[in-house]
């Protein structure tokens, strides 16, 4: 569904990628592990057009979308959650989670109810600004709102950074979720052990390159893995 | 009651109806102010930039309007439905020039430097620049002395406030004003082209994830306000008379609105426009006609000096 060859960015004098190469396949939940600085999170918007790539290519379902430009890749099917939630802090609730369907033509009054079915807090926060939520809430209004524009590919960077395990765990059922539903999920975490978990395959990051990939199970019991990312006493 | 209460009563009767008078022109000042303002703040709520430029804008309107009244008035003394469609025909003619020479100034003068990440000065000076330009080139063009316009309508009072009268040129600019300002601030709140206006300004980075194009909406927010601020330099030469230099005084003031209402924020533009010409306006009789502009750039110094963020604060986004 999506092949990265070989994707070089660099900001000015800082090469921020090496070469990126790796897959997601239809209806599979992928991770990126890897230390903060690693290139995850610019994987994640070199993705969605937010930074060019220097040389490489990007094909997403056999188009090639390297060059395309960032307000475009939610007609294409790909959504993004981005890093830190990036609610729109003055609109409701309601409001955020319209502007994901900005692309859409025709109604979306069924996905709205969906959204306020899967997340029903959102649903009683609804007239609330984005900016007066809990961090959770802004979570699940930022899946709610990439949702609305009903992507095929989401990419997830770092759900639940800065969220109470309790939280986490619902964040993460509905990840779950959202694959079962038919959505293909990118998923950027620095949770390794509960992403691996979740997740069919992961690829683990350093310095900007990706050193290596392989089934979650197996990279659950990797010893690097277990070493950097897991902790010793971490168990699968 | 003694000679002396019947002196202070009829005193009284006069400061009431000059009271009046001055705050429904003061009003009407203020609404030109706001119009102005709105287009300062839509940009600033975008880019994060004062389009200096935006006093040339309003010439250009100005201009445009003064035009069109020359060729369709000339001598004439239009009447009833005539005054009112060549009102209604220069406001837009005015509103159209200004959004063309807005998105001319933003193709220009910004969208350059936009693309190889200027630093903020960099937009000031080109901001500055493209106003002295456009200020000069009509100077050239037109003449530097100012021109009356030939007037579509009869400027007799229509009705009385408290006793005051209000002369027609009040009420066009009052309606004027109601009308663009109600359409704008449902545009803004209510419409897919004012939500995109909104996310670019909270989080352009966001908004382009979410399907919004930035450079277009860059653009229409150019236009939008282009379109009030060119409609306003019709409005407002029709009273005073075009000339190249006509922006700058009543753009500084409406500056100084846009940042007294918050700046970035489209309700406190227009608010802050009908105060400063209330104030400004009333500044007559309780200080002196001469210091009607020492009272308006005052308020902005007070402002920037105790509540910068204005009376409203600054958050476009609300916009609503």
């Amino acid at each position: 569904m999506l092949e990265v060859h070989e994707a070089v960015v660099r900001y000015g004098a800082i090469t921020a990628l090496h070469g990126v190469s790796f897959e997601v396949n239809q209806g599979e939940i992928v991770t990126l592990l890897g230390a903060n600085g690693a290139g995850k999170t610019t994987t994640l918007r070199m993705l969605s057009g937010l930074h060019a790539p220097q040389s490489g290519r990007i094909m997403f379902e056999g188009q090639d979308v390297t060059t395309t430009k960032a307000h475009m890749f939610t007609s294409l099917g790909i959504g993004h959650v981005p890093e830190g939630r990036r609610i729109f802090p003055q609109m409701t609730v309601e409001e955020n989670l319209e502007i994901g369907a900005f692309r859409r033509h025709g109604s979306y009054s069924d996905d709205m109810d969906r959204m306020y079915e899967t997340f029903p807090i959102l649903k009683e926060r609804r007239k609330q600004i984005g900016g007066n939520l809990s961090g959770g809430e802004q979570q699940m209004l930022a899946i709610g709102r990439a949702l609305m524009g009903q992507p095929r590919l989401l990419l997830l960077d770092e759900p639940s950074m800065g969220l109470a395990p309790m939280i986490v765990d619902t964040i993460f059922r509905i990840i779950g979720e959202i694959r079962d539903g038919g959505t293909t999920v990118l998923l950027v975490e620095q949770n390794a052990a509960q992403a691996l978990r979740l997740a069919d395959r992961g690829y683990v990051m350093e310095n900007g390159r990706i050193v290596f990939g392989d089934s979650a199970s197996n990279l659950l019991t990797d010893a690097r893995v277990r070493a950097v990312y897991l902790g010793e006493n971490v168990e699968s | 009651m003694g000679a002396f209460g019947h002196y202070l009563t009829g005193h009284f009767a006069t400061l009431r109806l000059e009271f009046w008078a001055l705050f429904i022109g003061g009003l009407a000042n203020g609404v030109l102010y706001g119009m102005v303002a709105v287009g300062y703040t839509l940009v600033y709520g975008v880019l994060r930039l004062i389009n200096f430029a935006h006093s040339e804008i309003f010439m250009s309107g100005g201009f445009a309007g003064y035009f069109v009244m020359k060729a369709l008035v000339g001598t004439a003394v239009p009447s009833g439905m005539a005054s009112v469609g060549l009102i209604v025909l220069g406001t837009l003619v005015g509103g159209f020039v200004g959004a063309f020479m807005a998105t001319l100034v933003e193709r220009v003068a910004y969208r350059p430097l936009r693309r190889r990440h200027a630093p903020a000065l960099a937009y000031l000076i080109s901001a500055i620049g493209a106003s002295y330009f456009l200020y000069n080139m009509a100077g050239k063009e037109f003449g530097r002395v100012p021109i009356s316009m030939p007037q579509p309508y009869i400027n007799h009072p229509i009705v009385h406030i408290f006793g005051a009268p209000v002369q027609m040129y009040y009420v066009i600019i009052l309606l004027a004003g109601a009308v663009m300002f109600l359409a704008l601030d449902r545009i803004v709140a209510k419409t897919k082209l004012g939500r995109s206006i909104r996310a670019v300004a909270q989080d352009a980075e966001t908004a382009s994830l979410m399907g919004v194009n930035i450079d277009r909406t860059i653009v229409l927010t150019f236009i939008v306000g282009g379109a009030l601020g060119g409609a306003a330099g019709f409005l407002f030469g029709m009273g005073t008379g075009v000339s190249n230099t006509m922006g700058f005084v009543p753009a500084l003031k409406a500056f100084t609105a846009a940042v007294l209402g918050g700046i970035g924020n489209l309700r406190g533009a227009m608010i802050g426009g009908f105060l400063l010409g209330v104030v400004e306006s009333l500044s007559v009789v309780f200080v002196q006609a001469a210091y009607m502009d020492v009272v308006a750039f005052g308020i902005l110094v007070a402002v920037l000096l105790f509540r910068p963020t204005g009376i409203l604060g600054e958050r476009l986004g609300r916009a609503a």
